[in-house]
């Protein structure tokens, strides 16, 4: 359904952050996108919603299809339109808005018809955000936002979810609770999830295929349980090595180096 | 010093001030959805002022239905203006807006003496004018119903920002333009719409201090007394919008009647005082009183 071919993008006509990038997201599925802090995952993600233009990027070369349509020349709120919803970075929401404002926030660029019903479907999934509904959603956990933000994206009943690193800052617990949750709205609703992760283990457990990214390319797609068996993945997109033990950012760096040569 | 006058020009003062109070209403609202200062704010005013005058005279329509027909062009005004002047500065510095918004306080003068004239005129009354006396106090009904139409056209925006979705999305625009495309909102409608607004409420404050003083260039000039106004309640506060125009209403009032000493009179303190009062709350709140709080969490 969607389709990047070979996209290059540049922030302010010099900046040049992506660097032919192609990545497909098939009916129903959950693709992971992998890579280490300031790889491009979220550039990727603002170009498919748009979004780009707010920070004066741009796609200069290549397209982005959605179902046949060039999505690359349309305004956020036209690609909202076509059934895609960009969930941002850090949990941003309405601070000041209650959750139930922030829930009914989704559905403004759409019809009112469904409101009520569709609130009570997210209330299904997050059944937490239901005591908090009158809450004023910045005094929140970060867990509790996590889901209100995801919650809001699923009121619009997207087609295509982008969920930009919702495990960030999060404990353990709640990471998994919230990607059980994922993998559910994925089944039922038979909503498409392109997953930003840096916890790649977590997102190729619930994905049916990863692509991981460096510095603006991307560098290695398969199949999730043929990547989750990737000695290269294992050891450093996880940050973990055999022990266990966070491996240094040098070591990281030499391996970069040797891929460029190997690439 | 006239202290028995006290209960007298604090009446007055607060009557005036719910005018002030919705004026300063239309700056927050431009201010809260875009970030910019609306210097044009009381020029705005006047043109709807003017606009309800010329109805009456020349169409010889009842008052009520020029100000309900200003109310209208005051929405087109409103949007175009945002359409034609406001929005080819989106994304540019704050300062160019700013000047914006001051050469649109030029064009619509000039627009108005152009159209108009630069010539006192009256309208016909809105309200009988017969005096109300409450014990001491003496008040113009005029003024009374002004202040009751004011309080109810500021009720009914803040119902409309809190029960409607349009008003939903204006309060979800201000607090984050990017988030709010995100959810598939079009800020630059969003601006549109602060703006038509913003002009329905000037136009309004227009007529209903027409009423008081008449129809003359000077109604611009009333805007000066929301600036302090939303300046120390918040600009991005709508209840610091009611609560900063009476207290400029009030001051105003108070500290203009009450000295007796022509010298002190000759002064003009009650035009100082608030701008004196807003200095004095920024020093200790920079935000103002009812300035929002960053909510922050990790
Ligand atoms: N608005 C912007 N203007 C200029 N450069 C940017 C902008 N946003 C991101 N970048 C740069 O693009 C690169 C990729 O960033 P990003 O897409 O946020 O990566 P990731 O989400 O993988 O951490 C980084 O080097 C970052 O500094
Ligand atoms: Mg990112």
């Amino acid at each position: 359904m969607l389709k990047l071919n070979n996209i290059e993008v540049v922030y302010s006509d010099v900046i040049l952050v992506l660097r032919g990038v192609s990545l497909e997201v098939g009916d129903g599925q959950i693709v992971a996108l992998l890579g280490a802090n300031g790889a491009g995952k979220t550039t990727t993600l603002k170009s498919i919603s748009g979004l780009l233009r707010t920070e004066l990027g741009q796609v200069t070369r290549g397209n982005i299809e959605f179902n046949g349509a060039r999505l690359d020349r349309l305004l956020p709120e036209q690609i909202v339109r076509h059934g895609i919803i960009q969930v941002l970075e850090g949990r941003r929401l309405f601070a000041h808005l209650t959750v139930e404002e922030n829930l009914i926030a989704g559905t403004l660029a759409h019809g009112n018809g469904r409101t009520k019903t569709d609130v009570e479907m997210v209330y299904t999934y997050f059944p937490r955000l239901r005591d908090l509904r009158r809450r004023v959603s910045g005094y929140l956990s970060g867990g509790e936002q996590q889901m209100v933000v995801i919650g809001r994206a699923l009121m619009a009943h997207p087609k295509l979810m982008l969920l930009d690193e919702p495990s960030l800052g999060l404990a353990p617990l709640i990471v998994r609770e919230i990607f059980e949750v994922i993998q559910k709205i994925n089944q039922q609703e038979k909503t498409a999830i392109l997953l930003v992760e840096q916890i790649a283990q977590a997102a190729l457990a619930i994905a049916h295929h990863g692509y991981v990214m460096e510095t603006g390319r991307i560098v290695l797609d398969g199949p999730a349980d043929k990547l989750r068996e990737n000695e290269d993945i294992k050891e450093f997109y996880l940050g973990l090595t055999q022990l266990g033990e966070r491996k240094s950012y040098r070591e990281v760096k030499h391996y970069k180096r040797r891929k460029r040569w190997l690439g | 010093m006239n202290w028995d006058l006290f209960p007298q020009f604090l009446a007055t003062g607060l009557l005036t001030g719910g005018i002030y109070s919705l004026i300063a209403l239309g700056l927050v609202l431009i201010y809260k959805a875009s970030r910019v200062f609306n210097f044009a704010q009381g020029h705005l005013l006047m043109l709807g002022a003017f606009i309800t005058w010329w109805f009456t005279e020349n169409l010889g329509w009842d008052v009520w239905l020029a100000f309900a027909a200003a109310i209208g062009l005051a929405i087109i005004a409103g949007w175009l203006v945002e359409r034609v002047a406001l929005r080819p500065l989106i994304g540019q510095p704050i300062l160019a807006t700013v000047m914006m918004t001051l050469a649109l306080s030029q064009v619509l003068q000039g627009v108005t003496i152009l159209a108009f004239g630069a010539y006192q005129r009256s309208l016909p009354y809105l309200f009988p004018i017969q005096p109300i006396v409450l014990g001491d106090i003496r008040l113009k009904l005029n003024l009374a119903l002004a202040f009751v139409l004011a309080m109810l056209g500021f009720i009914i925006f803040v119902l409309f920002f809190r029960f409607t979705r349009a008003g939903l999305a204006m309060r979800a625009a201000a607090e984050d333009h990017q988030l709010a495309q995100s959810v598939g909102l079009s800020v630059p409608r969003i601006f549109g719409m602060a703006w038509a607004i913003a002009s329905v409420v000037a136009t309004v404050c227009g007529v209903l201090l027409a009423n008081i003083s008449g129809v003359e260039l000077t109604l611009s000039l009333i805007a000066l007394k929301a600036f302090p106004a939303v300046l120390f309640g918040g600009l991005e506060s709508i209840p610091g919008a009611i609560v900063g125009g009476l207290t400029v209403g009030i001051l105003e009032s108070l500290v203009g009647g009450l000295p007796q000493d022509p010298a002190l009179r000759a002064l003009h303190l009650g035009d100082i005082a608030p701008y004196v009062f807003m200095l004095i709350v920024l020093w200790f709140r920079p935000d103002g009183l009812f300035g929002l709080k960053r909510i922050e969490r990790i």
